[in-house]
Protein backbone atom coordinates (compact mmCIF):
# COMPACT_ATOMS: atom_id res chain seq x y z
CA UNK A 1 0.00 0.00 0.00
CA UNK A 2 3.02 2.28 0.05
CA UNK A 3 2.32 3.22 -3.56
CA UNK A 4 0.12 6.06 -2.33
CA UNK A 5 3.25 8.06 -1.63
CA UNK A 6 4.14 10.20 -4.63
CA UNK A 7 6.76 8.37 -6.67
CA UNK A 8 8.92 11.04 -8.20
CA UNK A 9 10.06 14.14 -6.33
CA UNK A 10 8.06 16.46 -8.53
CA UNK A 11 8.55 20.13 -9.35
CA UNK A 12 7.64 22.63 -6.69
CA UNK A 13 4.05 21.86 -5.80
CA UNK A 14 1.77 24.70 -4.76
CA UNK A 15 -1.15 26.90 -5.74
CA UNK A 16 -0.52 29.73 -8.22
CA UNK A 17 -3.03 31.83 -10.17
CA UNK A 18 -1.68 30.44 -13.47
CA UNK A 19 -2.20 26.86 -12.28
CA UNK A 20 -5.75 27.63 -11.13
CA UNK A 21 -6.48 29.11 -14.58
CA UNK A 22 -5.27 25.87 -16.19
CA UNK A 23 -7.45 23.93 -13.74
CA UNK A 24 -10.51 26.04 -14.63
CA UNK A 25 -9.82 25.44 -18.32
CA UNK A 26 -9.84 21.70 -17.64
CA UNK A 27 -13.11 22.08 -15.74
CA UNK A 28 -14.75 24.05 -18.54
CA UNK A 29 -13.79 21.74 -21.38
CA UNK A 30 -14.48 18.50 -19.48
CA UNK A 31 -18.24 18.93 -19.05
CA UNK A 32 -20.03 17.80 -22.16
CA UNK A 33 -23.12 20.02 -21.74
CA UNK A 34 -20.92 23.14 -21.54
CA UNK A 35 -19.10 22.19 -24.76
CA UNK A 36 -22.37 21.62 -26.59
CA UNK A 37 -23.94 24.83 -25.31
CA UNK A 38 -20.96 26.90 -26.47
CA UNK A 39 -21.05 25.16 -29.83
CA UNK A 40 -24.78 25.85 -30.15
CA UNK A 41 -24.35 29.51 -29.14
CA UNK A 42 -21.68 29.92 -31.83
CA UNK A 43 -23.89 28.31 -34.48
CA UNK A 44 -26.86 30.50 -33.53
CA UNK A 45 -24.71 33.63 -33.68
CA UNK A 46 -23.83 32.77 -37.28
CA UNK A 47 -27.02 31.03 -38.38
CA UNK A 48 -29.68 33.55 -37.36
CA UNK A 49 -28.13 36.47 -39.28
CA UNK A 50 -27.93 34.31 -42.41
CA UNK A 51 -31.57 33.31 -41.97
CA UNK A 52 -32.66 36.90 -41.22
CA UNK A 53 -30.76 38.32 -44.21
CA UNK A 54 -32.24 35.66 -46.51
CA UNK A 55 -35.81 36.43 -45.37
CA UNK A 56 -35.27 40.19 -45.77
CA UNK A 57 -33.71 39.69 -49.16
CA UNK A 58 -36.57 37.49 -50.36
CA UNK A 59 -39.22 40.03 -49.30
CA UNK A 60 -37.32 43.17 -50.27
CA UNK A 61 -39.62 43.82 -53.20
CA UNK A 62 -42.67 43.97 -50.89
CA UNK A 63 -41.18 46.62 -48.61
CA UNK A 64 -42.55 50.16 -48.70
CA UNK A 65 -40.15 53.02 -49.53
CA UNK A 66 -40.43 54.19 -45.90
CA UNK A 67 -39.43 50.75 -44.63
CA UNK A 68 -36.54 50.66 -47.05
CA UNK A 69 -35.37 54.09 -45.90
CA UNK A 70 -35.33 53.02 -42.26
CA UNK A 71 -33.64 49.72 -42.91
CA UNK A 72 -30.44 49.19 -40.93
CA UNK A 73 -28.40 46.40 -42.50
CA UNK A 74 -26.51 45.87 -39.25
CA UNK A 75 -29.67 44.65 -37.46
CA UNK A 76 -29.82 41.24 -39.15
CA UNK A 77 -26.03 40.87 -38.79
CA UNK A 78 -26.22 41.12 -34.99
CA UNK A 79 -29.51 39.30 -34.37
CA UNK A 80 -27.51 36.15 -33.57
CA UNK A 81 -25.47 37.96 -30.95
CA UNK A 82 -28.74 39.06 -29.28
CA UNK A 83 -29.70 35.42 -28.90
CA UNK A 84 -26.20 34.34 -27.90
CA UNK A 85 -26.22 36.73 -24.94
CA UNK A 86 -28.87 34.60 -23.26
CA UNK A 87 -26.89 31.39 -23.85
CA UNK A 88 -23.64 32.97 -22.66
CA UNK A 89 -25.41 34.41 -19.62
CA UNK A 90 -26.88 31.05 -18.63
CA UNK A 91 -23.48 29.36 -19.04
CA UNK A 92 -21.80 32.08 -17.00
CA UNK A 93 -24.24 31.53 -14.13
CA UNK A 94 -23.84 27.75 -14.41
CA UNK A 95 -20.03 27.97 -14.44
CA UNK A 96 -20.21 28.57 -10.71
CA UNK A 97 -23.68 27.48 -9.54
CA UNK A 98 -23.15 23.97 -10.93
CA UNK A 99 -20.22 23.67 -8.51
CA UNK A 100 -22.51 24.56 -5.63
CA UNK A 101 -25.34 22.23 -6.68
CA UNK A 102 -23.03 19.23 -7.17
CA UNK A 103 -20.81 19.94 -4.15
CA UNK A 104 -17.75 20.33 -6.39
CA UNK A 105 -17.20 23.73 -4.77
CA UNK A 106 -16.01 21.98 -1.59
CA UNK A 107 -13.31 20.17 -3.55
CA UNK A 108 -12.39 23.39 -5.37
CA UNK A 109 -12.09 25.40 -2.16
CA UNK A 110 -10.23 22.61 -0.37
CA UNK A 111 -7.62 22.71 -3.15
CA UNK A 112 -7.61 26.52 -3.25
CA UNK A 113 -8.68 27.66 0.23
CA UNK A 114 -7.92 31.31 -0.52
CA UNK A 115 -10.89 30.97 -2.96
CA UNK A 116 -10.40 34.17 -4.98
CA UNK A 117 -8.02 32.51 -7.48
CA UNK A 118 -10.93 30.20 -8.36
CA UNK A 119 -13.23 33.14 -9.18
CA UNK A 120 -10.52 34.94 -11.18
CA UNK A 121 -9.59 31.70 -12.92
CA UNK A 122 -13.19 31.12 -13.99
CA UNK A 123 -13.46 34.75 -15.13
CA UNK A 124 -10.29 34.60 -17.25
CA UNK A 125 -11.14 31.25 -18.83
CA UNK A 126 -14.80 31.92 -19.54
CA UNK A 127 -14.17 35.44 -20.88
CA UNK A 128 -11.34 34.22 -23.12
CA UNK A 129 -13.40 31.30 -24.45
CA UNK A 130 -16.38 33.58 -25.11
CA UNK A 131 -14.28 36.15 -26.99
CA UNK A 132 -12.36 33.57 -29.00
CA UNK A 133 -15.62 31.90 -30.12
CA UNK A 134 -17.76 35.00 -30.53
CA UNK A 135 -15.35 37.27 -32.44
CA UNK A 136 -15.11 34.96 -35.47
CA UNK A 137 -18.82 34.17 -35.12
CA UNK A 138 -19.95 37.82 -35.36
CA UNK A 139 -17.46 38.50 -38.17
CA UNK A 140 -18.74 35.53 -40.17
CA UNK A 141 -22.32 36.59 -39.37
CA UNK A 142 -21.62 40.11 -40.62
CA UNK A 143 -19.93 39.14 -43.89
CA UNK A 144 -22.40 36.34 -44.65
CA UNK A 145 -25.50 38.47 -43.99
CA UNK A 146 -24.14 41.47 -45.93
CA UNK A 147 -23.23 39.35 -48.94
CA UNK A 148 -26.86 38.19 -49.03
CA UNK A 149 -28.17 41.77 -48.74
CA UNK A 150 -25.73 42.88 -51.47
CA UNK A 151 -28.20 41.49 -53.98
CA UNK A 152 -30.32 44.61 -53.34
CA UNK A 153 -27.31 46.90 -52.75
CA UNK A 154 -28.46 47.69 -49.19
CA UNK A 155 -25.51 46.04 -47.50
CA UNK A 156 -22.88 47.64 -45.31
CA UNK A 157 -19.15 47.10 -45.69
CA UNK A 158 -16.73 46.61 -42.83
CA UNK A 159 -15.09 49.95 -43.61
CA UNK A 160 -18.35 51.95 -43.41
CA UNK A 161 -18.44 54.41 -40.49
CA UNK A 162 -18.73 52.72 -37.04
CA UNK A 163 -19.37 49.27 -38.52
CA UNK A 164 -16.09 47.68 -37.41
CA UNK A 165 -16.61 49.07 -33.89
CA UNK A 166 -20.18 47.73 -33.72
CA UNK A 167 -19.29 44.24 -35.01
CA UNK A 168 -16.19 43.77 -32.86
CA UNK A 169 -18.15 45.52 -30.09
CA UNK A 170 -20.72 42.69 -30.24
CA UNK A 171 -17.99 40.20 -29.36
CA UNK A 172 -16.77 42.48 -26.57
CA UNK A 173 -20.32 42.94 -25.26
CA UNK A 174 -20.83 39.15 -25.12
CA UNK A 175 -17.51 38.76 -23.32
CA UNK A 176 -18.57 41.24 -20.64
CA UNK A 177 -21.96 39.46 -20.44
CA UNK A 178 -19.97 36.30 -19.63
CA UNK A 179 -18.25 38.06 -16.73
CA UNK A 180 -21.43 39.79 -15.54
CA UNK A 181 -23.35 36.50 -15.37
CA UNK A 182 -20.43 34.74 -13.64
CA UNK A 183 -20.52 37.44 -10.97
CA UNK A 184 -24.29 37.05 -10.52
CA UNK A 185 -23.98 33.25 -10.32
CA UNK A 186 -21.29 33.60 -7.68
CA UNK A 187 -23.42 35.94 -5.59
CA UNK A 188 -26.67 33.97 -5.87
CA UNK A 189 -24.99 30.48 -5.76
CA UNK A 190 -28.15 28.79 -7.03
CA UNK A 191 -28.76 27.95 -10.68
CA UNK A 192 -32.44 28.86 -10.98
CA UNK A 193 -32.05 32.00 -8.88
CA UNK A 194 -28.92 33.04 -10.76
CA UNK A 195 -30.48 32.67 -14.20
CA UNK A 196 -33.65 34.46 -13.06
CA UNK A 197 -31.62 37.35 -11.62
CA UNK A 198 -29.52 37.63 -14.77
CA UNK A 199 -32.58 37.60 -17.03
CA UNK A 200 -34.46 40.05 -14.80
CA UNK A 201 -31.64 42.61 -14.79
CA UNK A 202 -31.04 42.38 -18.53
CA UNK A 203 -34.45 41.79 -20.05
CA UNK A 204 -37.21 42.47 -17.51
CA UNK A 205 -36.15 45.70 -15.84
CA UNK A 206 -35.66 47.81 -19.02
CA UNK A 207 -39.29 47.58 -20.26
CA UNK A 208 -40.54 48.17 -16.70
CA UNK A 209 -39.02 51.65 -16.92
CA UNK A 210 -41.90 52.63 -19.17
CA UNK A 211 -44.19 52.93 -16.14
CA UNK A 212 -42.04 55.78 -14.86
CA UNK A 213 -42.71 59.39 -15.90
CA UNK A 214 -41.03 60.05 -19.25
CA UNK A 215 -38.43 62.42 -17.82
CA UNK A 216 -37.34 59.83 -15.22
CA UNK A 217 -37.38 57.05 -17.76
CA UNK A 218 -35.20 59.06 -20.15
CA UNK A 219 -32.78 59.89 -17.35
CA UNK A 220 -32.47 56.33 -15.99
CA UNK A 221 -32.93 53.99 -18.96
CA UNK A 222 -29.66 54.73 -20.78
CA UNK A 223 -27.75 53.73 -17.66
CA UNK A 224 -29.40 50.32 -17.22
CA UNK A 225 -26.82 47.56 -17.78
CA UNK A 226 -28.34 46.17 -20.97
CA UNK A 227 -29.06 49.56 -22.57
CA UNK A 228 -25.62 50.86 -21.68
CA UNK A 229 -23.85 47.73 -22.90
CA UNK A 230 -25.64 47.53 -26.23
CA UNK A 231 -24.85 51.17 -27.05
CA UNK A 232 -21.67 49.81 -28.62
CA UNK A 233 -23.80 47.97 -31.23
CA UNK A 234 -25.32 51.18 -32.66
CA UNK A 235 -24.03 52.81 -35.83
CA UNK A 236 -26.51 55.71 -35.87
CA UNK A 237 -26.57 58.34 -33.12
CA UNK A 238 -29.51 57.84 -30.75
CA UNK A 239 -30.55 60.54 -28.26
CA UNK A 240 -31.99 57.88 -25.92
CA UNK A 241 -28.67 56.11 -25.63
CA UNK A 242 -25.26 56.81 -24.21
CA UNK A 243 -22.37 57.21 -26.67
CA UNK A 244 -21.05 53.77 -27.71
CA UNK A 245 -17.86 53.59 -25.66
CA UNK A 246 -19.40 55.50 -22.74
CA UNK A 247 -22.24 53.01 -22.58
CA UNK A 248 -19.88 50.09 -22.85
CA UNK A 249 -17.74 51.60 -20.09
CA UNK A 250 -20.83 51.89 -17.84
CA UNK A 251 -21.65 48.23 -18.49
CA UNK A 252 -18.04 47.27 -17.68
CA UNK A 253 -18.34 49.24 -14.43
CA UNK A 254 -21.52 47.33 -13.50
CA UNK A 255 -19.68 44.09 -14.22
CA UNK A 256 -16.64 45.11 -12.18
CA UNK A 257 -18.96 46.05 -9.31
CA UNK A 258 -20.78 42.71 -9.55
CA UNK A 259 -17.50 40.78 -9.52
CA UNK A 260 -16.25 42.84 -6.57
CA UNK A 261 -19.37 42.00 -4.55
CA UNK A 262 -18.99 38.35 -5.64
CA UNK A 263 -15.35 38.35 -4.47
CA UNK A 264 -16.15 39.84 -1.06
CA UNK A 265 -18.99 37.38 -0.46
CA UNK A 266 -16.92 34.45 -1.75
CA UNK A 267 -14.25 35.03 0.88
CA UNK A 268 -16.67 35.74 3.71
CA UNK A 269 -19.35 33.13 3.36
CA UNK A 270 -19.32 29.55 4.59
CA UNK A 271 -19.36 26.92 1.89
CA UNK B 1 -0.83 17.41 13.25
CA UNK B 2 -4.17 19.14 13.78
CA UNK B 3 -4.61 21.47 16.76
CA UNK B 4 -8.03 22.84 17.68
CA UNK B 5 -8.44 25.41 20.42
CA UNK B 6 -11.81 26.49 21.78
CA UNK B 7 -13.27 25.82 18.36
CA UNK B 8 -16.87 27.05 18.22
CA UNK B 9 -19.34 27.34 15.37
CA UNK B 10 -22.87 28.72 15.43
CA UNK B 11 -25.37 28.39 12.61
CA UNK B 12 -27.98 31.00 13.40
CA UNK B 13 -28.83 30.42 17.05
CA UNK B 14 -27.84 26.77 16.94
CA UNK B 15 -24.40 25.90 18.29
CA UNK B 16 -22.97 23.06 16.16
CA UNK B 17 -19.47 22.98 17.67
CA UNK B 18 -18.97 24.14 21.23
CA UNK B 19 -15.52 25.04 22.55
CA UNK B 20 -13.64 22.02 21.17
CA UNK B 21 -9.93 21.72 21.99
CA UNK B 22 -7.96 18.68 20.88
CA UNK B 23 -4.79 17.56 19.11
CA UNK B 24 -4.60 14.95 16.38
CA UNK B 25 -1.10 13.47 16.36
CA UNK B 26 0.90 11.88 13.55
CA UNK B 27 1.68 8.18 13.28
CA UNK B 28 -1.59 6.87 14.69
CA UNK B 29 -5.20 6.58 13.61
CA UNK B 30 -7.34 8.99 15.61
CA UNK B 31 -11.03 8.16 15.60
CA UNK B 32 -13.49 11.04 15.77
CA UNK B 33 -16.66 9.70 17.32
CA UNK B 34 -20.06 11.05 18.03
CA UNK B 35 -23.71 10.41 17.29
CA UNK B 36 -25.12 11.74 14.02
CA UNK B 37 -25.50 15.50 14.22
CA UNK B 38 -22.93 15.91 16.99
CA UNK B 39 -20.72 18.27 14.97
CA UNK B 40 -18.10 15.95 13.42
CA UNK B 41 -18.59 17.09 9.83
CA UNK B 42 -18.74 20.74 10.90
CA UNK B 43 -15.46 20.36 12.77
CA UNK B 44 -13.84 18.89 9.68
CA UNK B 45 -15.14 21.73 7.52
CA UNK B 46 -13.68 24.18 10.03
CA UNK B 47 -10.29 22.43 9.74
CA UNK B 48 -10.38 22.96 5.96
CA UNK B 49 -11.57 26.54 6.23
CA UNK B 50 -14.76 25.75 4.29
CA UNK B 51 -16.65 27.27 7.23
CA UNK B 52 -15.35 30.02 9.49
CA UNK B 53 -15.33 29.41 13.25
CA UNK B 54 -17.49 31.73 15.34
CA UNK B 55 -14.80 31.59 18.01
CA UNK B 56 -11.47 29.83 18.53
CA UNK B 57 -9.18 28.47 15.83
CA UNK B 58 -7.75 25.34 14.32
CA UNK B 59 -4.34 24.87 12.72
CA UNK B 60 -2.77 22.22 10.54
CA UNK B 61 0.98 21.72 11.00
CA UNK B 62 1.18 25.03 12.83
CA UNK B 63 -0.73 27.23 10.36
CA UNK B 64 -4.30 27.86 9.35
CA UNK B 65 -5.11 25.54 6.44
CA UNK B 66 -5.67 28.45 4.05
CA UNK B 67 -2.25 29.95 4.89
CA UNK B 68 -0.38 26.99 3.36
CA UNK B 69 1.19 27.41 -0.08
CA UNK B 70 0.28 23.84 -1.07
CA UNK B 71 -2.84 22.95 0.96
CA UNK B 72 -3.33 19.55 -0.71
CA UNK B 73 0.12 18.51 0.53
CA UNK B 74 -0.90 19.32 4.10
CA UNK B 75 -4.35 17.75 4.32
CA UNK B 76 -6.12 15.30 2.07
CA UNK B 77 -9.81 15.22 2.89
CA UNK B 78 -12.78 13.05 2.13
CA UNK B 79 -15.94 14.88 3.16
CA UNK B 80 -19.17 13.09 3.87
CA UNK B 81 -21.12 15.07 1.34
CA UNK B 82 -20.26 14.34 -2.28
CA UNK B 83 -17.87 16.90 -3.70
CA UNK B 84 -17.73 15.97 -7.37
CA UNK B 85 -19.30 17.58 -10.45
CA UNK B 86 -21.62 14.89 -11.77
CA UNK B 87 -20.96 15.74 -15.42
CA UNK B 88 -17.20 15.32 -15.28
CA UNK B 89 -15.20 12.10 -15.55
CA UNK B 90 -13.25 10.83 -12.55
CA UNK B 91 -10.00 11.42 -14.37
CA UNK B 92 -10.78 15.02 -15.33
CA UNK B 93 -12.04 15.70 -11.81
CA UNK B 94 -8.70 14.59 -10.36
CA UNK B 95 -6.77 16.33 -13.12
CA UNK B 96 -8.47 19.69 -12.50
CA UNK B 97 -7.68 19.49 -8.79
CA UNK B 98 -4.11 18.33 -9.42
CA UNK B 99 -3.51 21.24 -11.80
CA UNK B 100 -4.23 23.81 -9.08
CA UNK B 101 -1.02 22.61 -7.40
CA UNK B 102 1.07 21.67 -10.43
CA UNK B 103 0.75 18.01 -9.47
CA UNK B 104 1.74 15.97 -12.55
CA UNK B 105 -0.77 14.03 -14.66
CA UNK B 106 1.14 10.81 -13.94
CA UNK B 107 0.13 11.12 -10.29
CA UNK B 108 -3.54 11.21 -11.31
CA UNK B 109 -3.20 7.98 -13.31
CA UNK B 110 -1.24 6.35 -10.51
CA UNK B 111 -4.03 7.08 -8.01
CA UNK B 112 -6.78 5.97 -10.37
CA UNK B 113 -5.05 2.59 -10.59
CA UNK B 114 -4.37 2.54 -6.88
CA UNK B 115 -8.01 2.97 -5.85
CA UNK B 116 -9.23 0.58 -8.54
CA UNK B 117 -11.11 3.02 -10.78
CA UNK B 118 -9.10 2.29 -13.92
CA UNK B 119 -12.04 0.89 -15.91
CA UNK B 120 -14.42 3.76 -15.13
CA UNK B 121 -11.96 6.69 -15.02
CA UNK B 122 -13.34 8.18 -18.22
CA UNK B 123 -17.01 7.79 -17.27
CA UNK B 124 -19.13 10.57 -15.76
CA UNK B 125 -18.79 10.60 -11.98
CA UNK B 126 -22.54 11.20 -11.72
CA UNK B 127 -23.14 7.56 -12.65
CA UNK B 128 -20.86 6.18 -9.96
CA UNK B 129 -22.11 3.86 -7.23
CA UNK B 130 -21.60 4.88 -3.62
CA UNK B 131 -18.53 2.66 -3.38
CA UNK B 132 -16.98 4.03 -6.57
CA UNK B 133 -17.71 7.59 -5.39
CA UNK B 134 -15.97 6.81 -2.12
CA UNK B 135 -12.94 5.46 -3.97
CA UNK B 136 -12.80 8.61 -6.06
CA UNK B 137 -13.01 10.63 -2.84
CA UNK B 138 -10.06 8.68 -1.41
CA UNK B 139 -8.06 9.28 -4.60
CA UNK B 140 -8.85 13.00 -4.28
CA UNK B 141 -7.68 12.96 -0.66
CA UNK B 142 -4.37 11.29 -1.55
CA UNK B 143 -3.67 13.48 -4.58
CA UNK B 144 -1.19 15.79 -2.86
CA UNK B 145 0.57 12.98 -0.96
CA UNK B 146 -0.65 14.75 2.19
CA UNK B 147 0.92 14.74 5.64
CA UNK B 148 -2.54 14.59 7.21
CA UNK B 149 -5.46 12.52 5.96
CA UNK B 150 -8.92 13.44 7.20
CA UNK B 151 -11.85 11.22 6.29
CA UNK B 152 -15.49 11.82 7.22
CA UNK B 153 -17.42 8.56 7.61
CA UNK B 154 -15.33 6.76 4.96
CA UNK B 155 -16.97 3.34 5.31
CA UNK B 156 -20.55 4.60 5.03
CA UNK B 157 -22.37 2.61 2.40
CA UNK B 158 -19.38 0.49 1.43
CA UNK B 159 -19.54 -3.26 0.83
CA UNK B 160 -17.44 -5.55 3.07
CA UNK B 161 -14.58 -5.58 0.58
CA UNK B 162 -14.54 -1.78 0.46
CA UNK B 163 -14.66 -1.52 4.25
CA UNK B 164 -11.70 -3.89 4.53
CA UNK B 165 -9.83 -1.81 1.95
CA UNK B 166 -10.39 1.41 3.94
CA UNK B 167 -9.27 -0.20 7.20
CA UNK B 168 -6.02 -1.44 5.66
CA UNK B 169 -5.46 1.93 4.00
CA UNK B 170 -5.93 3.89 7.25
CA UNK B 171 -3.46 1.68 9.09
CA UNK B 172 -0.85 1.85 6.36
CA UNK B 173 -1.17 5.65 6.17
CA UNK B 174 -0.57 5.91 9.91
CA UNK B 175 2.33 3.44 9.70
CA UNK B 176 3.97 5.79 7.17
CA UNK B 177 3.96 8.44 9.88
CA UNK B 178 0.99 10.43 8.61
CA UNK B 179 -1.68 11.99 10.77
CA UNK B 180 -4.91 10.06 10.23
CA UNK B 181 -8.17 11.58 11.47
CA UNK B 182 -11.26 9.58 10.71
CA UNK B 183 -14.82 10.15 11.86
CA UNK B 184 -17.53 7.63 12.44
CA UNK B 185 -20.75 7.28 14.36
CA UNK B 186 -20.05 3.56 14.65
CA UNK B 187 -17.98 2.58 17.66
CA UNK B 188 -17.45 -0.94 16.35
CA UNK B 189 -15.71 0.46 13.27
CA UNK B 190 -13.38 2.54 15.40
CA UNK B 191 -12.59 -0.44 17.61
CA UNK B 192 -11.00 -2.11 14.59
CA UNK B 193 -8.95 0.80 13.28
CA UNK B 194 -8.37 3.56 15.81
CA UNK B 195 -5.54 3.90 18.31
CA UNK B 196 -6.86 7.07 19.87
CA UNK B 197 -10.37 8.45 20.26
CA UNK B 198 -11.85 11.91 20.35
CA UNK B 199 -15.50 11.64 21.33
CA UNK B 200 -17.97 14.50 20.99
CA UNK B 201 -21.65 14.97 21.65
CA UNK B 202 -23.71 18.05 20.86
CA UNK B 203 -20.55 19.76 19.69
CA UNK B 204 -18.77 19.34 23.03
CA UNK B 205 -15.71 17.25 23.83
CA UNK B 206 -16.68 14.20 25.89
CA UNK B 207 -13.49 12.16 25.83
CA UNK B 208 -9.97 12.40 24.41
CA UNK B 209 -8.10 9.20 25.25
CA UNK B 210 -6.37 6.15 23.84
CA UNK B 211 -8.70 3.28 23.02
CA UNK B 212 -7.26 1.25 25.93
CA UNK B 213 -7.79 4.05 28.48
CA UNK B 214 -11.22 4.71 27.11
CA UNK B 215 -12.26 1.10 27.72
CA UNK B 216 -10.69 0.90 31.17
CA UNK B 217 -12.46 4.08 32.21
CA UNK B 218 -15.80 2.80 30.98
CA UNK B 219 -15.59 -0.61 32.68
CA UNK B 220 -16.04 0.92 36.13
CA UNK B 221 -14.82 -2.29 37.87
CA UNK B 222 -18.02 -4.28 37.36
CA UNK B 223 -18.07 -8.03 37.91
CA UNK B 224 -20.27 -10.42 35.95
CA UNK B 225 -21.23 -13.59 37.72
CA UNK B 226 -23.37 -16.45 36.43
CA UNK B 227 -25.00 -18.85 38.84
CA UNK B 228 -27.96 -21.27 38.87
CA UNK B 229 -28.63 -19.90 42.39
CA UNK B 230 -28.60 -16.28 41.41
CA UNK B 231 -31.27 -15.19 43.89
CA UNK B 232 -29.46 -16.68 46.88
CA UNK B 233 -26.20 -15.18 45.63
CA UNK B 234 -27.83 -11.78 45.33
CA UNK B 235 -28.85 -11.94 48.98
CA UNK B 236 -25.40 -13.17 50.04
CA UNK B 237 -23.67 -10.28 48.28
CA UNK B 238 -25.96 -7.56 49.62
CA UNK B 239 -24.22 -4.94 51.71
CA UNK B 240 -23.37 -1.27 51.94
CA UNK B 241 -21.73 0.19 48.79
CA UNK B 242 -22.57 -2.94 46.83
CA UNK B 243 -24.87 -2.82 43.80
CA UNK B 244 -26.26 -5.94 42.23
CA UNK B 245 -28.20 -5.83 38.98
CA UNK B 246 -29.83 -8.73 37.18
CA UNK B 247 -28.62 -8.61 33.57
CA UNK B 248 -30.65 -11.67 32.61
CA UNK B 249 -31.97 -14.64 34.61
CA UNK B 250 -28.94 -16.29 36.19
CA UNK B 251 -26.50 -13.46 35.37
CA UNK B 252 -25.69 -10.71 37.85
CA UNK B 253 -23.67 -7.55 37.42
CA UNK B 254 -21.96 -6.62 40.69
CA UNK B 255 -20.50 -3.25 41.56
CA UNK B 256 -18.40 -2.45 44.63
CA UNK B 257 -16.80 -5.89 44.99
CA UNK B 258 -13.86 -7.55 43.22
CA UNK B 259 -14.25 -10.87 41.43
CA UNK B 260 -12.27 -12.53 44.25
CA UNK B 261 -14.65 -11.14 46.90
CA UNK B 262 -17.67 -12.38 44.97
CA UNK B 263 -16.11 -15.83 44.59
CA UNK B 264 -15.30 -16.02 48.31
CA UNK B 265 -18.79 -14.93 49.30
CA UNK B 266 -20.23 -17.63 47.07
CA UNK B 267 -17.96 -20.30 48.58
CA UNK B 268 -18.81 -19.21 52.12
CA UNK B 269 -22.51 -19.70 51.31
CA UNK B 270 -22.00 -22.93 49.39
CA UNK B 271 -23.34 -21.49 46.15
CA UNK B 272 -22.49 -22.84 42.70
CA UNK B 273 -20.91 -20.46 40.14
CA UNK B 274 -20.80 -21.17 36.39
CA UNK B 275 -18.92 -18.05 35.40
CA UNK B 276 -17.11 -15.24 37.18
CA UNK B 277 -15.07 -12.39 35.78
CA UNK B 278 -14.28 -8.69 35.58
CA UNK B 279 -16.58 -7.19 33.01
CA UNK B 280 -14.70 -5.61 30.12
CA UNK B 281 -17.01 -3.00 28.60
CA UNK B 282 -17.21 -3.14 24.85
CA UNK B 283 -16.30 0.03 23.04
CA UNK B 284 -19.92 0.21 21.97
CA UNK B 285 -21.18 0.17 25.57
CA UNK B 286 -18.59 2.72 26.64
CA UNK B 287 -19.66 4.97 23.82
CA UNK B 288 -23.35 4.59 24.61
CA UNK B 289 -22.63 5.27 28.25
CA UNK B 290 -20.72 8.45 27.47
CA UNK B 291 -23.07 9.85 24.92
CA UNK B 292 -26.36 8.83 26.53
CA UNK B 293 -26.93 12.28 27.96
CA UNK B 294 -25.69 13.99 24.84
CA UNK B 295 -28.00 12.38 22.33
CA UNK B 296 -30.06 15.16 20.94
CA UNK B 297 -33.05 13.08 20.05
CA UNK B 298 -32.72 10.31 22.61
CA UNK B 299 -35.43 7.69 22.27
CA UNK B 300 -37.55 8.00 25.36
Amino acid sequence: MSTIAATAPSRRVGVTQARVILSEWTKLRSVRSTRWSLFAATLLTIGFPILAASVISAHWGHRSPAERAHFNALDPALVGAQIAQLAIGVLGVLAITAEYSTGMIRASFTAVPKRLPVLWGKAVVFAAVTFVLMLPAVLIAFFASQSILARHHVNLTFSDPHVARAVIGAALYLTVIALFSLGIGSIVRNTAGGIATFAAILFVVPPLMNVLPASWNNAISPYLPNNAGTAILAIHPDVNRLAPWTGFGVFCAYTAGTLAVAAILLVRRDT
Amino acid sequence: MIEARDLTKDYGDKRAVDGLSFDVRPGIVTGFLGPNGSGKSTTMRLVLGLDRPTKGHVTVNGKAYRAHAAPLREVGALLEARSVHTGRSARNHLLALAQTHGIPRSRVDELIDHVGLHDVARKRAGGFSLGMGQRLGIATALLGDPQTVMLDEPVNGLDPEGIQWIRTLLKSLAAEGRTVFVSSHLMSEMALTADHLIVIGRGKLIADASVADFLAGASKGLVHVRSPQAEELQRALAGPDVTVAVVEPGLLEVGGLSAAQVGEAAAANGLVLHELGEHQASLEEAFMDLTRDELEFAAS
